[in-house]
């Protein structure tokens, strides 16, 4: 019992200095999540009113394997199944947030020398892995809370409620515990977030993979997945509340692993070994360009991969999803309310691209982020002491938050669009069709890096803070917006929505020209700030 | 401009929000001549050398180096000149031997053989990738990369942080050769032995002001010598002497501190009891230092005592 106090001596201490450093940030997206919901409940309930219509809803997107990869197996009918399947994917945002706050907690701290700093005060071995799970823990409970509550509030099933809100807060500890895991494995955060969310992605394409099938498919492959499980508790269905062991046996296998990790190493090292470098370095590295790239050339060779891999998958769904909805009218409405064009393909496919432009995104803005962070850290003083100038050492970065994404959405629609092409026996046509969809995206994705990139030269500390914020309100606009019926102002306010609806659509110059203007004029608005900046 | 002059700042301010932490700083350092920065933490000396570096505006004064604006034409000052920082931080996944390699292609001249010599020089494992090294081993690759450079002027930032000893001396013995070869070297640092050891002329600041500058026996003139003697007779009157400080009678043994002025008076007036032995000490930089801030510091405390 002395030996338990010793290794976790320090932990309140720790989980208050974690509460202080995410006073706005853990608040924030436990209340946004969390409150999301009832807000979909609420316009599911105005779009289709009577049990009849939802059924018939139901009906057609559990037909519809598209439909079925993108957002899971619907159980059970009414409002309350009705949510839970619409939600089916938005689970990700919790696993996403929990494993970060992980990350961010424990191996970044130990990269960045603090927690050595902690380690030699009255702070157990294991306390600082304790106090971030701890944290990760009660954010999601707190969420799960939250949304039962609130779903009971709104009248649905307090059983289902209940079953929904708890599924949340497990998916979010299973996740904190995977991010807890790979925390040991690496020595670098950098990694160990990649890991994590690499993780988070496989799961995703399991439970995609398992569920595009329909009845006859590999639904065993949804049963590998966290995604699979939380669908599977049927909330709002039949509930099975066994499923739920199938996550604490997850988290508790995760976390004792990690924890037994966590104990047998030493500080700062991970499990896998660190090797020698080359003797001397080669002919290339010799700008700022060559440095960019050996720092950024990993983080895009996985994203692209990844994307791949996924849009692959996406492809492939394309073309069952045609066979099985060709001559049903109802889905032909919801598919054309998803996409927004006449084909049905069309728009399951310009549906896809709509979200993989989301992800690239994501990607664009970590590239441009490191600006700030080579900044931060003392990297761009060495850089700008030699003689390159301000302008040489942005563009070396931002070449990657501009045509990363490009390559990005490149191998993403190249992989859907063959994909599909070859299932559909018409690979030439198809592959470019869709290539283009993907490629289409590509304003908006450079109006968010616009946007990371003007704060960098204006407001450089709240880069972070305001990049992450713009996409995640994007994020918001664009996959809930429609649902929750927001007026068109404020659905307008996503570049996205002023993309053009490829394939299918009409292509429209004019926006795509205003696109540019404002990637144009928030990019000089950050390089000549940036020219008179101090270097913080 | 004129060709003899490396830097020349006069009346640098700098404020960050409401702090001035450069306020009316001049330095002057002559080509060919290694320059001792000397201040506490704090006082400004990263951030001039940062002004310098065009990484950071001035808010008004004049600053030029190697007769350019640090600002306008950084790039292509920055050919001529080679820069240590103060804390040094390198990607941790490049070794030390691609950091020292990048960083001399970045700026466009490096001397292989020098290279070669000072990696072996300073006992580094040039292999290790960067996350793995010491803060000292980290400081060694700065070293190396900014010492291996054909750069004219050298611009080093507390390079001995973190180095042992040996590696103090290997650093010490570097900078004489660079003397030698008629580099200009400005070397901000705290610790005086370093300074005193290794450079012709001094500046030292504190609060962003320059207080003293000058060559080391200048400034050894601005303060007091301390002396020790034995005499054959208990002196007398030495009380009524002006610039002897300190003083302290026993019996036939004297000590007191000197104020340049006054050492040919009190030798003097020491003469006539007949002196057995005598000892005189002359000031270090460090008494002149220390001086320097007691007596400010002293000055601040009373005045803070008067305010209340």
């Amino acid at each position: 019992m002395k030996g338990l106090a010793n290794t976790l001596a320090g932990t309140g201490a720790l989980v208050r200095l974690i509460l202080r450093h995410d006073r706005i940030v853990l608040p924030l997206w436990v209340t946004v999540l969390g409150l999301l919901p009832v807000a979909i409940a609420n316009t599911l309930a105005d779009l289709y009113p009577t049990a009849v219509e939802r059924q018939s809803y139901l009906d057609i997107v559990t037909a519809n394997p598209a439909l079925s990869a993108l957002y899971g197996h619907a159980f059970g009918s009414g409002l309350g199944a009705l949510t839970a399947w619409r939600l089916g994917g938005t689970v990700l945002l919790v696993g996403l947030a929990t494993l970060l706050t992980v990350i961010r907690h424990t191996r970044a701290e130990e990269a960045a020398g603090r927690r050595e700093l902690l380690g030699a005060t009255v702070v157990g071995r294991q306390a600082p892995l304790f106090a971030a799970l701890f944290v990760a823990f009660g954010a999601s409970l707190a969420l799960g809370v939250l949304v039962s509550v609130g779903l009971v509030a709104y009248g649905l099933s307090a059983t289902g409620s209940v079953a929904f809100g708890l599924s949340w807060a497990m998916f979010g500890w299973a996740f904190a515990a995977v991010a807890a895991m790979a925390a040991q494995v690496t020595e670098s955060a950098r990694v160990a977030r990649g890991i994590s969310i690499a993780v988070l992605g496989v799961c995703f394409v399991l439970r995609a993979a398992g569920d595009a099938g329909g009845k006859d498919g590999p639904s065993w492959l949804s049963w590998l997945s966290p995604f699979g499980w939380a669908q599977r508790i049927r909330p709002f269905g039949d509930e099975r509340w066994w499923v739920f062991l199938l996550f604490l046996g997850l988290i508790a296998v995760l976390n004792f692993a990690a924890l037994v990790l966590s104990a047998r190493r030493d500080l700062g090292s991970g499990l896998l070994p660190t090797r020698l470098g080359p003797a001397v370095a080669s002919p290339w590295l010799r700008s700022p360009f060559a440095l960019a790239w050996r720092l950024q050339r990993g983080t895009l060779l996985a994203w692209t991969a990844g994307l791949a891999m996924f849009s692959a998958l996406l492809g492939i769904v394309g073309e069952s999803a045609v066979e099985v909805i060709e001559d049903n009218l109802q889905l032909r409405a919801v598919a054309k309310q998803l996409g927004g064009s006449s084909g049905l393909t069309d728009a399951y496919f310009a549906a896809v691209m709509g979200l993989l432009g989301l992800v690239a995104s994501g990607y664009a803005i970590g590239a441009a982020l490191r600006l700030r962070s080579e900044e931060a850290n003392g990297g761009a003083e060495p850089v700008l002491a030699c003689a390159v100038s301000r302008m040489r050492w942005v563009t070396s970065h931002l070449a990657f938050a501009f045509l990363g994404p490009a390559v990005v959405l490149g191998a993403a629609g190249l992989a859907a669009g063959l994909a599909y092409g070859l299932s559909a026996g018409d690979v030439g046509r198809e592959t470019t069709r869709v290539l283009w969809a993907a490629l289409v995206q590509l304003p908006a994705v450079w109006v968010l890096v616009g946007v990371a990139v003007a704060l960098f030269g204006v407001l450089p500390r709240f880069m972070a803070f305001g990049g992450w914020a713009v996409l995640a309100v994007c994020v918001l606009i664009e996959e809930f917006g429609r649902p929750l019926q927001l007026s068109k102002r404020i659905l307008d306010l996503s570049p996205f929505a002023h993309v053009p609806k490829l394939p299918g659509g009409e292509v429209s110059a004019a926006s795509l020209l205003w696109l540019a203007l404002i990637v144009v004029a928030l990019g000089a608005v950050g390089l000549l700030g940036f020219r008179r900046r101090d270097i913080l | 401009m004129n060709d003899s002059s490396a830097i020349s700042v006069s009346g640098l301010v700098k404020t960050f929000g409401k702090t001035r932490a450069l306020d009316g700083l001049d330095l002057s350092v002559k080509s060919g001549e290694v320059q001792g920065f000397l201040g506490p933490n704090g006082a400004g000396k990263s951030t001039t050398l940062r002004v310098l570096l065009g990484l950071i505006r001035k808010d008004s004064g004049e600053a030029r180096i190697l007769g350019g604006d640090p600002w306008r034409d950084a790039v292509v000052l920055h050919h001529r000149l080679a820069y240590v920082p103060g804390d040094v931080t390198l990607w941790p996944g490049l070794t030390g031997r691609e950091v020292i390699d990048l960083l001399g292609r970045m700026r466009g001249g490096v001397d292989p053989e020098r290279r070669a010599e000072l990696l072996e020089r300073f006992e580094l494992d040039p292999r290790k990738k960067s996350r793995t090294y010491s803060k000292g081993n980290r400081q060694k690759v700065a070293l190396v990369a900014a010492l291996a450079s054909d750069a004219e002027l050298l611009l080093l930032d507390e390079p001995t942080s973190g180095l042992d000893p040996l590696m103090e001396a290997a650093f010490r013995g570097c900078v004489e050769e660079e003397r030698k070869s008629g580099r200009t070297v400005l070397l901000s640092s705290h610790i005086l032995s370093e300074v005193e050891a290794l450079c012709d002329r001094v500046t030292i600041i504190r609060d962003g002001k320059a207080v003293e500058s000058g060559t080391l026996s200048d400034l050894r003139h601005l303060s007091r010598t301390s002396v020790s003697a034995e005499l054959a007779r208990t002196p007398v009157g030495l009380e009524e002497l002006t610039g002897v400080h300190d003083l302290h009678v026993e019996d036939h043994r004297v000590r007191c501190q000197v104020d340049a002025s006054g050492l040919d008076g009190l030798l003097e007036h020491l003469t006539p009891f007949g002196v057995r032995s005598l000892l005189s000490q002359p000031p270090t930089l460090e008494d002149l230092f220390l001086r320097h801030y007691e007596t400010e510091g002293r000055e601040a405390e009373q005045q803070a005592e008067a305010a209340r």
